[in-house]
């Protein structure tokens, strides 16, 4: 056992055990809540992975503005600060079987593959991931256009999103 | 150094939670909750074949960055619908919102 894989189980347990957190706890808020730590143990395995930047906009976006934004619907839509009732609905044994075939069968599928054992080889002298990535990101060569398509995707969605949800009542 | 299974292993255990997450709970925002930590999995396992293969080439971080952005659109669309849906029907539970199922 190397630091590294060490460093490595810690994070994938205490990330698991927040998810499932997030799918059992029967307080929303409380849900939302560990949403946050379960997407700080993926922004953390980034970190692992080398993907400086996809770690630092795991956090900004995720973290900042996406878990935000489900504290703030949660607030936004009870009347009780109390949830009642029961959380799951009355299938919840067949998504727990469909959840766990899942995973059999994924795991199944994974052990069958040859390149399972592989390891990283070590980064080119000199390369620089997260400039590599910007360049080929405004590359007309490289994904400038998948790009630009979601951002307009976005912002699409952005203003979709405040026309669904404003309330004719209330507005002038 | 950590293999490459067992990133995607934990992306597969993530991804089988999220799943769980989205077909066994009633209110409507848990179930997006759901979807966001599928949409996790999906950018480990990016990232991480990213890492094990050729990194000169970017396309699995490129891809996960799309991620990232249909995420936000998504996450901000589902959201907008469930307030809007609770102002209009005072409920969040999938299964009362059942205006066009017949």
């Amino acid at each position: 056992m190397t630091p590294d894989q060490i460093v490595f189980l810690i994070v994938a347990l205490f990330t698991l055990g927040s998810g499932f957190m997030v799918v059992t706890s029967g307080n929303l808020v409380h849900a939302a809540l560990w949403l946050i730590s379960t997407l700080f143990g993926v922004a953390v395995t980034f970190a692992l992975l080398n993907a400086n930047f996809l770690a630092v906009v795991q956090v900004v976006v995720y973290i900042g503005a996406i878990a935000i934004l489900f504290i703030f619907a949660v607030m936004l839509t009870r009347k009780d600060i109390r949830d009642q009732g029961p959380q799951v609905n009355k299938n919840w044994w067949f998504g727990a079987l469909l959840s766990v075939s899942t995973f059999a069968g994924l795991y199944f599928l994974l052990q069958g593959w040859e390149g399972m054992s592989k390891t990283a080889s070590a980064f080119p002298s000199g390369f620089d991931a997260v400039a590599e990535l910007g360049n080929e990101l405004i590359s007309p060569t490289g994904y400038v256009l998948p790009f630009e398509v979601a951002s307009v995707l976005l912002v699409a969605a952005l203003v979709g999103a405040v026309y669904v949800a404003f309330n004719p009542r209330s507005g002038k | 150094m950590i293999p490459l299974s067992w990133f995607l292993i934990f992306a597969a255990a993530l991804f089988s939670i999220g799943l769980f997450g989205v077909l066994s709970r009633r209110n409507a925002i848990a179930i997006l909750l759901g979807i966001e930590l599928m949409l996790n999995a999906v950018n480990i396992n990016l990232a991480a074949f990213w890492r094990y293969g050729n990194v000169l080439n970017m396309a699995g971080q490129v891809f996960a960055i799309i991620v990232f952005a249909v995420a936000a659109a998504e996450v901000a669309v589902g959201l907008a619908l469930v307030i809007s849906v609770y102002r209009r029907r005072n409920t969040v539970i999938a299964d009362d919102i059942d205006l066009m199922k017949w």
